[in-house]
């Protein structure tokens, strides 16, 4: 169970690490502030979890120390959160994807049977329909904007799209069968692919692992930068 | 961050049911909705309002400050149209 709950507080503070990347960096100045809004928001539902988390193990290790003292193998993220941001349309290819799914896991275990998942999720929820929300409105504009868009926006789709079966396998201890998310997740994709003038991608899936901590190339550099300030200056605060 | 050349908005937040909606800022973006949604991320993220407005800045028609002296200065020296001059009878209630 703790891993679980681990998984799905990694899925969160590594998308947000992501999304920080973007701050100064954005197309707009205004896309700046949503990027890092949406990973505001992610951030805050990694630190619910964590500490609910450390509350369910009862070894008194709190957010910080699952956030900034644990190694590489010990993340339990899925793959495809720790993907690197490319341009722009990758990054909304990443955030529509995996918010999409979000939302659905959120929904469930909000009326699911554990409580403390169900707190952090009823809350989670409506920040993540509006996250759904701002990257489906990307991808539509971009990919029934122009030639170059459209071509970015397919080439973003194509690369992210053999990370999204990891997010359906089967996790043990799990209070929600992953796999009874895909449905809805696949209408709500379809919907925006259709209006985007989008293509499904049918590339093969790329292996999983990251529940079980095996990762890919990108996510030592990403800890490296996550966790530097920390390891320096244990317990820093401002 | 690059000019992207979107298109001028103008924010107005309506702070409060029963308050009108209030002139914030602008911000670009590229088309209405997400006019609306990052204006949503700008202005309100610190619980500033309940309802809001985007209009294009292009649909503004302002006065001109060529023109201060003709608009405004002629009501510098009409101060009868301050209600200012009417004797209030005791005991009402300002």
């Amino acid at each position: 169970m703790i891993a679980y709950i681990l998984g799905l507080a990694d899925d969160a503070l590594i998308l947000a690490q992501r999304l920080g990347e973007w701050v100064s960096r954005a197309p707009e100045l205004e896309e700046d502030i949503a990027l890092a809004n949406i990973g505001l928001d992610l951030l805050g539902q990694a630190r619910g979890l964590y500490s609910y988390a450390g509350a369910v193990e009862g070894a008194g290790r709190a957010e910080d120390d699952f956030a900034y003292l644990r190694e590489e193998r010990e993340f339990r993220n899925c793959l495809l959160v720790e993907q690197p941001n490319g341009d722009f349309a990758d990054t909304i290819a990443r955030q529509v994807l995996f918010s999409a799914y979000q939302f659905e896991l959120y929904q469930a275990l909000a009326a699911g049977a554990d409580a403390g998942l169900a707190a952090v999720a009823a809350k989670a929820v409506k920040e993540v329909a509006y996250h759904v929300d701002h990257a489906a409105g990307w991808a539509i504009r971009l990919g029934d904007g122009t030639d170059e868009s459209h071509t970015r926006m397919q080439r973003g789709l194509d690369r992210i799209w053999p990370f999204t079966a990891e997010l359906f396998d089967p996790v043990p201890a799990a209070p929600v069968d992953p796999a009874g998310l895909r449905p809805n997740w696949a209408t709500t994709i379809d919907l925006v692919l259709a209006q985007a003038t989008l293509t499904r991608p049918d590339v093969p899936a790329h292996p999983g692992g990251g529940r079980d901590g095996r990762h890919t190339e990108h996510f030592g550099y990403l800890l490296a930068e996550l966790q530097y300030l920390h390891r320096v200056h244990p317990g820093a605060t401002w | 961050m690059s000019d992207t050349g979107s298109p001028l908005w103008e924010v107005f937040v309506r702070a409060r049911r029963g308050l009108s909606h209030h002139h914030v800022g602008s911000l670009h973006a590229p088309d209405a909705e997400l006019a609306l949604r990052n204006a949503r991320d700008v202005y309100t993220r610190r619980q500033e309002g309940v309802s809001i407005w985007v209009v294009p800045a292009a649909a503004i028609t302002a006065s001109s400050p060529d023109e201060k002296d003709s608009f405004f200065d002629p009501a510098g020296d009409k101060p009868y149209r301050h209600p200012t001059f009417y004797h209030l009878p005791d005991g009402i209630q300002m």
